[in-house]
């Protein structure tokens, strides 16, 4: 594997060609926010939380790290008023969502206390449609039962009729489930 | 068909084409676009044939059905050769007519003709009519001289010439040259140098790679690349074919959404013919180069258009966008190398290879060369396709070519870019129209939607009608357009029922930016342009709502409807059209209008006669207290 150097937070980095910022930083101890991210699984570029600045070409561009790959040289910063708004704001979504969870620390973390969008009433429960349970089942189980569905403000986590039997003797995908949402549909296969 | 082996042989059977066609022969060209054909011009074709029949002229006359002439609102158009005679608005009832005046007698059917709305003078010929007369089609123009199904058609106007001389004159290097000495922007909606984009492409490490066009079109009100493609295939084809030349592509793809099924016949059709004249295939015109093409028909969501989305649908999963930090030029379907560009931007290119990039860059601004097409819509007398050099003004646009504005009423905004553009104020009339000063403007190119807006639009109902467009259209991966377009419309649907305070339109601001900064694909960062831009422009609007006053008297929870006691006449027309009862009063009496039971459907202000004109809408201020029930009326003065 080629090497690579960049500078992540004023901080020297070697790194591996075909690895992503994120990666390279969390090697590094630096930690980025993230609720998408998971080591075995391919980058999904959703929560966004993971923004970081990278100047190139002397031009600054706001990207998710956890699809960037790392570049010879490149410099970025993981927290300045930009990144930290972003973070602020999705936390705040994130809390109308649900009250609860990981976004939750990371919030108060941001100075979020409440968030000033409205509570979405969640007729089953909460979700923030990471796809870490989607994807876990498709790439490392490789059985495709747990899909998204619908499109934009309706898209929802679902399970997929006929193949979510196994799911039941499964639920392997819960670890990787924040929200608690992955339980809930299974428990309610019975 | 044998196959073309040479361009010797091209040029035979042009010729051949040429000389059995007579210039003087009358030509009937019907078009048959979608929007003609769903105004009834299949029939009027065969009512024509008929005709000519009956009049016994059928050898001697050629009813050509045609693609899209871009007056669509003035439709079934039927256009006379060599003449140019414009008939708008023809009907079956009126074919007799212009065969037995026009076409035996050389005689002008006038009630067919154009009007000009200000002067009230009738105008005969096409390139004398200000909707066309002001525009310069170098792409659009052969639409109307040319059957789409006839690949003869288009060889008779010099059809794939430049296919012809790009494999024999060209390298694919100084193809990619010309393309972009040519400066040719894609006309897709990013404006990026095309000729860039071929190069990296061509330069990328893998095999084999892949040509694409993009005719998903999901833009609502935009219908340019539909009428091209189907009006003007072999147009497309030959920019492809051309196009994989450069960039050492053998295979390329035409993504065609499935609402649009005449330019998916038109273009199987099309590609059926080229094969056969061996202009597509194997060993095109015995110079070795191989390319074939293949139709996919997408689903049709809007978020499909864009280029990662659209190569998944392709490679058949979900239609969905991903990151492209890694281009698609580099890693696009089935990650090998592909190039994408709109069927417009391919349209352009057997131009610039046959008239030259010097020619072409000559048209246009400093930045943006070239035409573009604009779909032209809403409050504006002219509406349709109209193609214009980079750089024309909206003025000319939406006042010399689209007539100004009906009703007398006062031009308010225009929005351009399709539903993720920014709406631009009267200020901006006089700006030249081009990608880079639109985008300075905070609105954009997009697609080249255009639509005007007059003073009874209300700016807020306005951005909150494309950011409901958007938040259903958004595919729901990334949190900030999902969430954060949820949460806009929310507020949005706040302000406009007068729900709202200062604060929430702080919000409203501070979220629509990090929509902008931090959502994944095109669509999420550009969908707070609507909101973004009537902020801008029009912070007063929002202010008003705050107050609780809609200035534009649209939104209904901020409107009341009242009858001025001084103007009814009594006459109960409101009462009896009225759906809820909501109007009290004895015919010769004043009527009343009860605000609890009374919907705002408009009724009323519609039904009252002109000349009475006593229902109006108020916002921002009380209902006068009512009259007593069973007042006289008072007469008025004529
Ligand atoms: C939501 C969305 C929808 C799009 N829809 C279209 C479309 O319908 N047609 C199109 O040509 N480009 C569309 N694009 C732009 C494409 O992603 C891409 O930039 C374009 O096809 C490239 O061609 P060009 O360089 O010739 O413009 C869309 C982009 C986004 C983000």
């Amino acid at each position: 594997m080629k090497k690579v150097t960049l500078q992540i937070d004023e901080k020297k980095i070697d790194a591996e060609e075909g690895q992503t910022v994120f990666q390279a930083a969390k090697k590094a101890g630096i930690i980025i926010p993230n609720l998408c991210y998971h080591d075995n699984l391919e980058p999904f570029g959703a929560c966004r939380l993971c923004m970081v600045e990278i100047e190139k070409h002397n031009r600054k561009r706001l990207v998710a790290s956890c699809c960037y790959p790392v570049e010879e040289g490149l410099v970025v910063v993981t927290r300045n008023e930009k990144i930290d708004k972003i973070r602020r704001v999705l936390s705040e979504l994130l809390l109308a969502i649900s009250p609860s969870g990981t976004h939750a620390v990371l919030a108060k973390e941001y100075g979020v206390t409440e968030s000033r969008f409205e509570l979405e009433q969640n007729p089953d429960s909460p979700c923030n449609l990471c796809g870490l349970c989607v994807r876990y089942c498709k790439e490392i189980k490789k059985s495709n039962a747990v899909a998204f569905n619908g499109r934009g403000v309706n898209k929802k986590v679902a399970l997929v009729p006929g193949v979510s039997d196994q799911c039941l003797s499964c639920r392997q995908c819960f670890t990787v489930c924040d929200a608690g949402k992955i339980v809930y549909l299974v428990d309610n296969l019975l | 068909m044998t196959k073309l082996k040479s361009t010797s042989e091209l040029e035979k059977l042009r010729k051949k084409i040429i000389s059995e066609k007579d210039p003087k022969k009358r030509c009937i060209a019907v078009c048959s676009g979608t929007g003609c054909l769903a105004s009834g011009s299949k029939h009027l074709s065969e009512v024509f044939q008929e005709e000519l029949k009956k009049y016994k002229l059928s050898g001697k006359m050629e009813i050509r059905k045609t693609g899209c002439h871009g007056f669509c609102e003035k439709g079934p158009i039927v256009l006379i050769y060599p003449d140019e005679i414009c008939y708008l608005k023809v009907k079956a009832t009126d074919v007799s007519d212009i065969i037995s005046q026009t076409i035996k007698e050389g005689k002008i059917v006038d009630r067919l003709l154009y009007t000009d709305p200000n002067t009230g003078k009738k105008i005969a010929k096409e390139y004398e009519i200000p909707f066309y007369k002001n525009q310069n089609r170098l792409i659009f123009g052969n639409n109307s001289k040319i059957d789409p199904t006839s690949i003869e058609d288009y060889l008779a106007l010099g059809g794939y010439t430049a296919l012809a001389k790009t494999l024999f004159k060209f390298k694919p290097e100084q193809v990619i040259e010309e393309v972009k000495k040519a400066e040719l922007r894609g006309r897709g909606g990013g404006g990026f140098p095309a000729g860039k984009k071929w190069e990296s492409t061509r330069k990328a490490s893998g095999e084999p790679k892949y040509i694409i066009v993009n005719c998903d079109e999901g833009d609502p009100g935009a219908f340019m690349d539909r009428s091209l493609m189907e009006g003007n295939p072999h147009l497309v084809l030959e920019g492809l074919i051309i196009g994989g030349y450069a960039i050492g592509s053998h295979e390329g793809f035409i993504y065609v959404r499935q609402e649009y099924p005449l330019a998916v016949e038109n273009t199987e059709l099309a590609i059926k013919k080229a094969e056969e004249l061996g202009l597509l295939g194997k060993n095109i015109l015995g110079s070795g180069f191989d390319f074939t093409i293949s139709i996919h028909r997408g689903a049709g969501a809007f978020v499909s258009g864009e280029s990662s989305a659209l190569m998944s649908a392709i490679e058949g999963k979900v239609g969905e966008p991903r990151s492209k930090y890694v281009h698609t030029s580099a890693k696009g379907l089935w990650d090998k190398p592909s190039n994408l560009n709109n069927v417009e931007t391919f349209a352009n290119v057997p131009i610039i290879i046959n008239k030259g990039a010097e020619w072409f860059r000559k048209i246009g601004t400093e930045g943006s060369k070239g035409t573009k097409i604009f779909s032209l819509v809403g409050k504006v007398n002219n509406t349709g396709l109209v193609e214009v050099p980079m750089g024309t003004t909206l003025r000319q646009i939406i006042y010399d070519i689209g007539g100004g504005i009906p009703k007398e009423k006062k031009f308010k905004a225009v929005q351009t870019g399709g539903p993720s553009g920014g709406c631009l104020p009267e200020k901006f009339l006089d700006f030249p129209v081009d990608f880079d000063e639109l985008y300075k403007a905070g609105s954009m190119m997009g697609s080249g939607g255009m639509i005007v807006m007059d003073e009874d639009t209300c700016m807020v109902d306005l951005a909150k009608y494309f950011t409901n467009f958007l938040a259903d259209e958004s595919c729901g991966k990334c949190v900030p357009c999902r969430e954060g377009l949820r949460h806009m419309l929310k507020i949005l649907e706040d302000i406009t029922a007068g729900k709202a305070t200062k604060e929430h339109v702080a919000h409203l601001e501070e979220l629509s930016e990090v929509v902008r900064d931090a959502s994944l694909c095109a669509l999420g960062q550009s969908a707070p342009n609507p909101v973004l831009s009537t902020l801008r422009y029009f912070r007063d609007e929002y202010d008003a709502h705050i107050r609780g006053e809609c200035p534009a008297k649209v939104c209904k929870n901020l409107i009341a409807y009242y009858i001025d006691p001084e103007r009814c006449q009594g006459c109960g027309l409101c009462r009896k059209n009225c759906p809820t009862n909501a109007i009290r009063g004895e015919t010769k009496t004043v009527h009343v209008i009860n605000q609890e039971k009374c919907i705002k459907c408009n009724t009323c202000f519609d039904v009252c006669p002109k000349n009475f004109r006593a229902v109006s809408k108020l916002s921002g201020k009380p209902v006068p207290t009512l009259v007593n029930d069973g007042t006289p009326i008072k007469p008025l003065k004529r």
